[in-house]
């Protein structure tokens, strides 16, 4: 496992020089390159997050945790790893309006997503003053 | 994952072979052909990425967003 990270690096290093060569041509094709190797990056790291992931479902499950906020919580995380993705690569572009429509869009959904958790939290507070 | 690095190298490949042939179609005056030979290995190249960006996605939605919705 890590060894992993040597490959990592690796690509990384590799990519940013072919980038290089191939933007001083052709731009896009540069882009396309990074988007490319950014995502199997990602696709590296996916497992050992579903890894971790797992274990803290495992916890959670032998806790009598409401499932419904780790579901909430994971689905925020997700919304935060593809969102930054997608800002870092349209940032990378040259694009830096669409990039911060991109982290709003991330940051609405994820209020909109906790807001059930925000509303019990609200009920729960107000069920404990007295009437 | 050896297959998506050999893509990384086949999108770089793929950028160079497309901009010497635009370089030398345009030094013989073809320039339509060119722009044309340009737009192809775009489309290639985009077709590669995008099947690489809808892995990832589908990923992150099989472990993050696992319950729909």
């Amino acid at each position: 496992m890590p060894a992993e990270i040597l490959q990592i690096v690796g690509i990384g290093l590799i990519a940013a020089f072919l980038s290089l060569i191939v933007k001083e041509h052709q731009p896009v094709f540069a882009f396309l390159l990074t988007l490319a190797v950014a995502a199997v990056l990602l696709l590296f790291l996916v497992d050992y997050i579903y890894e971790a992931l797992y274990l803290l479902e495992t916890i959670a499950a032998s806790t009598d945790i409401n499932l419904v906020y780790l579901d909430t919580v994971l689905k925020i995380i997700g919304i935060a790893y593809i969102t930054e993705f997608g800002a870092q690569m349209t940032r990378d572009a040259g694009e830096e309006a669409i990039a911060s429509k991109i982290e709003l869009a991330g940051k609405v959904l994820i209020l909109v997503i906790s807001l059930p958790i925000f509303r019990v939290l609200v009920e729960t507070v107000l069920s404990l003053i007295p009437a | 994952m050896a297959y998506d690095v050999n893509t990384i190298f086949q999108i770089a490949g793929i950028g160079i072979v497309v901009a010497m042939i635009h370089t030398v179609l345009k030094q013989m005056g073809k320039e339509d052909w060119a722009q044309w030979v340009t737009l192809i290995g775009f489309v290639v190249v985009l077709y590669m990425v995008a099947t690489i960006v809808n892995d990832l996605f589908e990923r992150i939605r099989s472990i993050f967003l696992f319950s729909g919705g």
